[in-house]
């Protein structure tokens, strides 16, 4: 519908109390494609995202999406008392989700606190456990904000070849991310 | 997607989240038999009166027993991002919103209704009266819940907001607590416990679509 694109937002603006964020902002995803949202801290890359996610109308502009996407926001949507089994397992009954979410678990290296709940997880393996929601649906839209956040070397090599295994099937990220990008890129937007 | 497998999850969820939360859930019932029990202290223990004002005691303690634990239901939600997730769902958000009230409503909500009878007993209420009591309080803590709930949605992004769910949910309950204490009065049920059938319908079909509304605002 929106010829080939997987997002298309025409004309956004954001405002936050008195202040324009932006406006007139332009931006498309193509499948295979990995767009990166930069720029300094309050500068409204979440607010975008938001947009994008449809969490948050748009003050001006609109947001067309041609498929369903995944979203990984600052908080990481886990229960003080969900184990990351129990986290995925929820998930993957909500989505109709056929794999097995202790096999994803043990692929994002969450084999060890398995069954610990969410209170007693460390920030890095509540990222692992809600990276893992990814896995359970294939979708064709990645929204990530911030996802590196709070992973050691090995998960943020982990979520590079994620991300990469994403595009490779025709899928689409957007991320907003601060520093370096430990993945190949295809774009990027600064706010 | 339109299999109920969202909802049946949300309700489970809710239902793990009520129960991980240890003695919180059983908090709506210890205030609702700690409040009724503090009454034949403090109005006498003469039977006549007690049986007078004991089903309208019944009534508001069930009231404000129904908002106790409402704070948690949707600022938990809120605040771990779990409703992030339910907001960008293919399920819409009132049904959601909805298996989350039923939820609440099975733990905090159900085992008020099943203990009125014992309550009863205790402010000497006519034997023969305490079932249709129970149909009454039943009826009625589905409305209170419903309401509750709204509020709750409203109140989901107020730190410390249940001051706030009770100044907003009280006022909702005045129908159901005005039919309901004529329902359950001695010797008097008639129509009066159709019109507080036909209020707590009016909750049960209106709430979900306010709470849900709420919760987006919440959300954005």
């Amino acid at each position: 519908m929106t010829g080939g694109l997987l997002i298309e937002a025409d004309g956004l603006g954001a405002v936050r109390g008195e202040r324009i964020l932006f406006s007139g902002l332009h931006l498309s995803l193509r499948p295979g494609e990995a767009l990166v949202l930069r720029g300094p801290n309050g500068s409204g890359k979440s607010t975008l995202l938001r947009m994008l996610a449809g969490l948050s109308q748009p003050a001006t502009g609109e947001v067309k999406s041609s498929g369903a996407h995944h979203w990984l926001g600052h908080r990481d949507g886990i229960k003080p008392h969900e184990t990351p089994r129990q986290h995925l397992t929820h998930w993957a009954r909500v989505w109709g989700s056929t794999l097995s979410p202790e096999g994803i678990a043990k692929s994002m290296g969450l084999e060890r606190p398995m069954d610990v709940p969410g209170r007693l997880l460390s920030a890095g393996q509540r990222r692992r456990t809600a990276l893992g929601r990814l896995l359970l649906v294939e979708r064709p839209i990645w929204l990530l904000d911030e996802p590196f956040n709070a992973l050691d070397a090995e998960g943020r090599d982990l979520l590079a070849s994620l991300i990469a295994a994403q595009l490779e099937l025709g899928g689409g990220v957007i991320a907003a991310l601060h520093g370096d990008v430990p993945f190949g890129a295809s774009r990027e937007v600064v706010l | 997607m339109r299999s109920p497998a969202p909802i049946r999850a949300a309700f489970g969820q809710a239902l793990a989240e009520a129960w991980a939360g240890g003695a919180g859930a059983l908090l709506p019932i210890g205030f609702f038999a700690g409040a009724a029990m503090l009454v034949p202290f403090t109005v006498g223990s003469e039977a006549n009166q007690l049986a007078a004002i004991g089903t309208g005691v019944l009534w508001v303690a069930l009231a404000l027993a129904s908002l106790v634990s409402m704070e948690r239901l949707f600022q938990a939600d809120l605040e771990d991002g779990t409703l992030e997730l339910w907001a960008q769902e293919a399920c819409p958000l009132f049904l959601i919103a909805t298996a989350k009230i039923f939820a609440h409503w099975t733990v905090s909500g159900l085992p008020l209704v099943l203990l009125t009878p014992l309550i009863g007993i205790t402010l000497q209420l006519p034997a023969d009266q305490l079932l249709p009591a129970m149909l009454a309080y039943g009826l009625g803590g589905l409305a209170f819940f419903s309401w509750g709930g709204v509020a709750g949605a409203l109140a989901a992004s107020v730190p410390r907001g249940g001051l706030l769910i009770a100044l907003l949910a009280l006022p909702l309950f005045v129908p159901t607590a005005i039919f309901g204490a004529l329902a359950a009065e001695p010797g008097a049920v008639g129509p009066n416990i159709l019109f507080l059938a036909a209020s707590t319908l009016f909750a049960l079909a209106v709430a979900p679509f306010a709470a849900s509304a709420a919760l987006r605002l919440a959300v954005d």
